[in-house]
């Protein structure tokens, strides 16, 4: 299991479009991935979960990545967070 | 006579009869089924074919309104393949066997509850796109095609709220304005009326129920009301406004294909400011002579990374076929200040009108301009392509940009790459570079002034600051005085000048910009044939 926290810097937050495309990276990945703000968690492979966590800027959310290829996973996610959001 | 105040989302007025478009959410019903996985299988294929729907949708979206108009349509179909939603019409249909309609409805109302609950704006808007969505599922299952509005006599549009995906399939001839009882000038809906030049009205509080299609309305997007069953005076009065606005469009059609000379014979160029791609049926129907000023920034923003080349050379190279030879002037990007894409990495700035922007990115960040420079090149070879670097203050700075640009010519010949040499000019846009400008016209090709931040520089005035009202004289003598300057500067070394921020499009000041010599003016589409008008009725040297 991998874990790292990202504080979103996004102005928006994590609204429809970048969830969209966080959804499509969390795909790719065999690994569970779960985000965890303040206690409500969401798969990362679901559109709708991921925007009902409502996530605005500045705020921080915590990704747990559990699975075979979590090494990879725990690489792109980080830096597709770092990226987009 | 009903009349309502709401807010005017496009000014224009109309008078034509209203078509009620109404809701169809209500229509469904709660069937018991005895074979769940069959009914499950039809969700399945419905699904398919409203993906292939929105997938069309997103595609006329992306002509008539471009990228970012266009994105929630791809939103919407990742929304249809959510495993929680489609999990739970599952579940629905197995445990309570009830048909595939029901259980959509059912899950629609959950989901949008939850975006509703949110307290945050912008996700509570959200639960119209679950409904939009899973309206057009049920659409689908029940066999009802969308209301077909491809019979419908030009109507005022009526509605409690009209999704995004109800908008951009309207057949633009066929509707006359629209009114809505909510949404928000935000709301897609609006952006896109915006962008389709539909006179609009949204937030009017009356009653649906009261409205019938054939009923006679009066949209006034300049009062912002509108007056259902209005009564004769009204309808005269709406008559005459709108006679008013034909008479002025009839006026310009004579314009077109005429040339830009003023009747003692000085001919000047009037060329279209454009956005993006989508601009250029408007430059083409207002028939502008070239386009002055492609912003190339909407190649950046509204994404998350940075446009490949690739994608750059087929937007540049579209507009340079479409425009079949005219004069195209791309400007290169100018990120930065008020525009801004968060993958650049900017970082906040306690100025940004005076930061990090533009040209400064370009030449601080060379991979990028690079990237840039690359796609325009080699989209020179499809037509009439010039090139535009914004922001410039010294000399420096243009002979570095053009020694990159040297490095992206020996780049793409060593690779055996064509590209025709373009036209460079720069954007006279910072006091420093109005006073020694005649320095640079013995650099560049042309110079075109970008009046809004060069009024903003030079009377030292945040254009959004609006305290600062009083003190705006966008006719300041310090600002006429500099443009005189530039223009005298560029024609002392034989290049063109011209105009293309929104002093361009004054028409209070036309006649003043011909007089001092500027060869062209770059200005809104809509704006081209009336300063045709403009310079064909002056005669500046009082013969």
């Amino acid at each position: 299991m991998k874990k790292f926290s990202y504080t979103v810097k996004d102005e928006v937050g994590i609204h429809a479009r970048p969830a969209g495309l966080l959804v499509k990276e969390a795909k790719k990945y065999a690994s569970k991935i779960v985000i965890d703000k303040d206690g409500k968690t969401a798969e990362a492979g679901k559109l709708m979960a991921v925007m009902g966590l409502g996530v605005k800027c500045g705020q921080t959310v915590e990704v747990t990545i559990t699975g075979e290829d979590e090494d990879v996973a725990y690489e792109a996610l980080k830096e597709f967070f770092e990226n987009n959001l | 006579m009903m009349q309502y105040s709401g807010k005017s989302v496009y000014r224009g007025i109309v008078l034509g009869p209203v078509f009620v478009l109404k809701n169809h959410d209500t229509q469904v019903r709660r069937r018991k089924i005895s074979d769940a996985e069959a009914e499950i299988e039809e969700v399945r294929k419905a699904g398919i074919k409203a993906r292939e729907q929105l997938k069309k949708l997103y595609d006329k979206a992306i002509k008539e309104v471009g990228e970012s108009g266009a994105a929630i349509f791809e939103v919407h179909q990742m929304m249809l393949e959510d495993e929680d939603y489609l999990d739970s019409i599952h579940n629905m249909i197995r445990t309570q066997m009830v048909n595939a309609a029901y259980a959509v409805a059912a899950t629609c109302d959950n989901f949008a509850e939850m975006f509703s609950g949110m307290d945050d704006d912008y996700m509570k808007a959200r639960a119209a796109d679950v409904k939009d969505i899973s309206n057009r599922l049920i659409r689908i299952l029940e066999g009802n095609e969308e209301t077909d509005l491809s019979s419908m006599e030009p109507s005022v549009i009526v509605a409690d709220d009209l999704s995004p995906s109800e908008t951009v399939q309207m057949d633009k001839e066929k509707i006359l304005g629209f009114v809505t009882v909510h949404g928000s000038t935000n709301s897609h809906t609006a952006i896109l009326a915006r962008t389709m030049n539909i006179p609009a009205l949204i937030g009017a509080p009356f009653n649906i129920e009261e409205i019938h299609t054939g009923m006679m309305a009066v949209v006034d997007g300049y009062k912002g009301e509108v007056i259902f069953e209005p009564d004769e005076e009204q309808c005269a009065q709406a008559k005459a406004k709108m006679e008013e606005e034909q008479e002025k469009l009839r006026l310009l059609e004579g314009m077109k294909g005429q040339k830009s000379i003023t009747k003692d014979g000085r001919s000047v160029h009037i060329y279209a400011n454009i956005g993006n791609v989508g601009d250029v049926g408007y430059v083409l129907e207002n028939d502008a002579e070239g386009i002055g000023l492609f912003r190339s920034e909407f190649l950046y923003l509204g994404r998350d990374s940075f446009p490949t080349e690739e994608e750059q050379f087929q937007a540049y190279k579209q507009v340079a076929q479409m425009m079949a030879g005219k004069k195209v002037i791309i400007r290169t990007l100018d990120i930065g200040a008020d525009k801004q894409a968060d993958y650049f990495n900017l970082g906040k700035e306690d100025n940004p009108a005076m930061g990090y922007r533009a040209i400064r990115i370009c030449l601080k960040q060379p991979d990028i301009f690079k990237t840039q420079l690359r796609a325009l090149l080699r989209a020179t070879m499809f037509g009439n392509i010039s090139i535009m670097y914004p922001m410039i203050t010294a000399v420096e700075e243009v002979q570095r940009i053009f020694e990159i640009v040297k490095e992206v010519q020996k780049e793409l010949d060593d690779a055996g790459i064509p590209y025709k040499y373009p036209e460079q000019g720069i954007m006279i846009e910072t006091p420093a570079a109005v006073m020694v400008s005649d320095e640079l016209a013995r650099l560049v090709d042309f110079f075109s002034i970008g009046t809004n931040d060069l009024t903003q520089y030079t009377l030292a005035i945040d254009r959004q600051n609006e305290k600062l009202d009083d003190f705006y004289n966008p006719h300041h003598k310090a600002i006429l005085r500099m443009i005189k300057m530039v223009a005298e500067s560029a024609h002392r070394h034989q290049k063109w000048v011209g105009i293309c921020g929104e002093l361009g499009a004054d028409l209070d000041l036309t006649e003043e910009f011909v007089t001092m010599g500027i060869d062209e003016l770059s200005v809104a589409p809509s704006m081209v044939l009336k300063i045709r008008k403009a310079v064909r009725d002056m005669n500046i040297s009082g013969e």
